[in-house]
């Protein structure tokens, strides 16, 4: 973290502890007074379980012109932003990537590049549908390590994480409170249920809310699609392609559609919200990840509604790069936020039970 | 039309003068009744609200539990509550009105917008008394302009009334300039709602001399008073001593203006005061919030200077609420003294004096009047009283910081303004701008933001009648 953002976000933390006012707003602030002063872990942490929501800043007496100048979401997205690319590993990638969002849309075209090129070369063997353009094995050879490395990396990741924030044992009532906070976005409902400031200055809206619920069950449901297909290919011996009853599109297909809509929708939103309120640096790199994200389930849905038309091994070159990139990128991009956050409710839910003492 | 003064094309039933929680309660009311009202707001847009956007919480009388309030708390026992701050002097008749009619006034609040706090986890224990706004003051301030921005309440920001012309018992023009420009419109009704004196420092000075100089304003630079003044002139009847303000003992390093909430010291009970020549001159151990809070910006005021300074040692720093500013740190007395400027043999010895008189701290409590007290000390500290004695030592510096005035415009039940002849038949006042009958001196937290949305309803609601009719 740069030493000026640690040192502004620990000005404001004080001034902050001595209102109290937006208590009730979110965790942030409870968290933030089990503190008389602010280290680097401590402000880590509350970044990390800050979601922007911006209910505090419209609350706030002290925002700018006052001489105080609180401007929390901002400089505890600064302090986020830092923190992840710090944690990052290897060092270096994030904050190429936080620099500028077109690199997704290269890595977009290089991943698929290398579908074409290992299509040409290795000649696949074939089957149906999708599977004769490239076939299973080829696309398991790539994905399954495309899907392991980010894990393996996220891994290193969180684990810088906890130490920062000197994180402890995590039991099972602390990981389910995590779970259920994260599940229903507790810290976005404004305390009150109306949701966050989000969009257009003080107006109370649940739907930043409900668009980044649609992009997560979207996301968790195809991430099962793809579960379900890989056991009936694996165990059951029932190899795609699938009928639009079978479980993988029962799942994929609403999955899809959610993410569509969902990161429609923050895209909407992102582009009515004040950027002064959040880390401008990095705007373009967080559009270009829900880009990615959305172009993903429209490929993903277009493949299916085209299927068998002259489109379809483009379209499938196209929606293939763009999930390797999207998997390859996730300790870099945006994604990697649900990781942290995760971890960040966890330890919340460590230092409210350690405080209760 | 006067000369130099553009007419506002727009006809307007009502002008409310003004943009805190009484006027915007005052301009919801009004357009709920079909007025056609305007908001003049002297502050920019950011600064809105006056001083509602620093205020936390409303006192509230209810019978069983309420919205976010536990308990009850009947009408005898807040009117009683009044009576202790303000030493008797009240309009028992509007301050009864007031408590009345708050059991009524919380869900219209919850109705228009502002949400509350569940009861507090520790801050403060008032969950009984007062119900706390979700966010503070601002956030309620926001809701209701959300409000009233649905109900066609136009609002017109960084316009400055200047004046507002009685004629008979009338008041037949409004004054103001906005952007360097003068207009005037002539609204069929008029609510001042525009706050007291505290910013205007020459005011201030009237009633306290030179020592004003030294003040510092907690709440909005934009209490000028200037409609209070304009109307008093021209013979609208007060009531409150010009004389009176609420100050209390924040951080001598708050901003001048606007420091709000976060200049507040809790620290007193714990420290001894000295002033800038080292002398302590008053029982910090006296009592404990809310009671102490008030008297010590009166002290304060009249030390050297207007300026003075608590110290304590390293076992009482984290026995109060954080402060926005931190305290001067010195591992010895010398160097606390140096670090403040402080005469550091006087300093030594007054603390010398102190610690020789404190007995027992056994029975320390620091939540309770706990009776260690100094024994044989002038002035003595009858509780808390510990020794000064764990380095590191760490000192506050206490200015005074003005809240609000008293001195008022005087109105009655509907909160109509009068003159020497009778009542002016369209003007009527709310907030701030008419408290003074009811609050006279002292504070009861919670009391003024009451005061402002029960005679905001109710200007509101003469104001569009009167308009209607």
């Amino acid at each position: 973290m740069q030493m000026d953002n640690l040192e502004e976000a620990r000005r404001q933390a004080e001034i902050c502890n001595a209102c109290r006012y937006c208590e009730g707003y979110c965790a942030v602030f409870p968290a933030l007074q089990l503190h008389r002063s602010f280290s680097e872990g401590t402000i880590t942490q509350l970044a990390n379980l800050c979601h922007n929501c911006r209910g505090c800043y419209y609350a706030c007496q002290y925002t700018d012109p006052h001489e105080f100048n609180i401007n929390i979401p901002q400089v505890m997205a600064e302090a986020r932003q830092k923190s992840w690319e710090t944690f990052a590993w290897p060092g270096g990638i994030a904050r190429m990537f936080q620099k500028r969002g077109s690199l997704i849309a290269l890595a977009t075209i290089i991943g698929f590049a290398v579908i074409f090129y290992v299509i040409r070369v290795l000649k696949p063997s074939g089957g149906e549908g999708f599977y004769a353009i490239v076939s299973h094995a080829t696309m398991t050879s790539i994905f399954l390590p495309a899907f392991l490395y980010p894990l393996f990396s996220l891994g290193i990741s969180l684990r810088r994480y906890w130490r920062k924030v000197d994180g402890e044992k995590i039991t099972w009532g602390q990981f389910r409170s995590a779970l259920i906070s994260a599940g229903k976005l507790k810290n976005l409902s404004g305390g009150h249920g109306d949701g966050c400031n989000f969009e257009e200055e003080d107006r109370f809206s649940n739907q930043r809310r409900y668009a980044h619920q649609a992009v997560l069950y979207g996301f968790l449901l195809c991430f099962a699609a793809t579960c379900s297909g890989t056991v009936m290919y694996y165990f059951l011996n029932m190899p795609g392609p699938y009928s639009i009853f079978s479980i993988p599109k029962l799942l994929g297909i609403p999955g899809g559609l959610l993410i569509l809509v969902g990161c429609s929708k923050l895209i909407q939103l992102k582009l009515k919200a004040d950027p002064e309120l959040g880390s401008a640096r990095v705007w373009s790199g967080e559009m270009g990840f829900v880009g990615l994200l959305l172009f993903i389930a429209l490929s993903g849905l277009l493949l299916f509604s085209l299927g068998g038309t002259a489109a379809l091994p483009l379209l499938l070159d196209l929606h293939l790069g763009a999930v390797l990139a999207f998997f390859l990128l996730t300790p870099y991009t945006k994604m990697s936020h649900g990781f942290y956050r995760m971890a960040a409710l966890i330890r919340d839910a460590q230092m409210k039970s350690e405080s209760k003492k | 039309m006067q000369k130099g003064f553009l007419s506002v094309n727009t006809h307007y039933d009502l002008a409310v003068i003004g943009g805190g929680n009484a006027a915007l309660c005052a301009a919801i009311t009004a357009a709920e009744l079909g007025a056609k009202v305007i908001i003049l707001e002297t502050a920019p847009k950011p600064y809105r609200g006056g001083n509602s956007r620093h205020t936390r919480d409303i006192r509230c009388m209810h019978r069983g539990p309420l919205g976010p309030l536990e308990g009850d708390y009947s009408e005898d026992e807040y009117y009683e509550d009044l009576l202790k701050v303000t030493g008797g002097k009240t309009n028992e008749q509007l301050a009864r009105l007031v408590i009345r009619s708050s059991e009524k006034a919380l869900p219209w609040m919850q109705k228009h917008g502002v949400h509350f706090q569940p009861p507090l986890s520790g801050t403060l224990s008032l969950t009984r008394t007062n119900a706390f706004f979700l966010g503070g003051g601002k956030s309620l301030v926001n809701a209701y302009y959300r409000t009233a921005g649905k109900l066609g309440v136009d609002v017109l920001y960084r316009a400055h009334v200047k004046h507002l012309q009685l004629e008979g018992n009338h008041i037949t023009r409004v004054d103001y300039v906005y952007e360097g420009q003068q207009y005037q419109i002539e609204p069929r009704s008029v609510v001042a709602a525009s706050g007291g004196f505290e910013a205007n420092l020459k005011w201030l000075e009237k009633a306290w001399g030179p020592a004003a100089e030294n003040f510092l304003i907690r709440g909005t630079p934009y209490n000028r008073g200037v409609v209070l003044e304009d109307l008093l002139e021209q013979g609208v009847q007060s009531v409150g001593d010009p004389t009176q303000c609420h100050a209390v003992a924040i951080d001598g390093r708050a901003p001048k203006f606007d420091g709000g909430i976060v200049t507040r010291l809790d620290c007193v009970p714990f420290s001894i005061v000295v002033n800038k020549e080292a002398q302590r001159f008053y029982d910090e151990g006296e009592d404990i919030w809310p009671k102490r809070y008030a008297i010590w910006g009166r002290l304060v005021a009249q030390q050297p200077d207007q300026v003075a300074f608590a110290i304590i040692d390293s076992k009482s720093l984290k026995m109060f609420m954080p402060s926005a500013f931190p305290p001067t740190e010195a591992n010895t007395l010398e160097e606390l003294a140096e670090k403040t400027s402080l005469p550091s043999e006087k300093l030594i010895d007054t603390i010398a004096t102190f610690n020789a008189a404190c007995g027992s701290s056994d029975a320390f409590h620091p939540t309770e009047l706990d009776s260690v007290a100094t024994t044989g000390l002038t002035p003595e500290k009858t509780n808390w009283a510990r020794p000064i004695s764990e380095p590191p030592f760490y000192c506050y510096s206490l200015r005074t910081g003005v809240t609000f005035t008293y001195l008022a415009l005087k109105i009655d039940e509907n909160a109509q303004c009068s003159t020497a002849t009778g009542p002016v038949k369209n003007l009527w006042a709310a907030g701030e701008t008419m408290a003074g009958s009811i609050l006279s001196q002292g504070y009861l937290a919670g009391l003024g933001m009451m005061i402002g949305t029960v005679f905001g309803r109710i200007a509101g609601r003469e104001a569009a009648n009167y308009a209607n009719g």
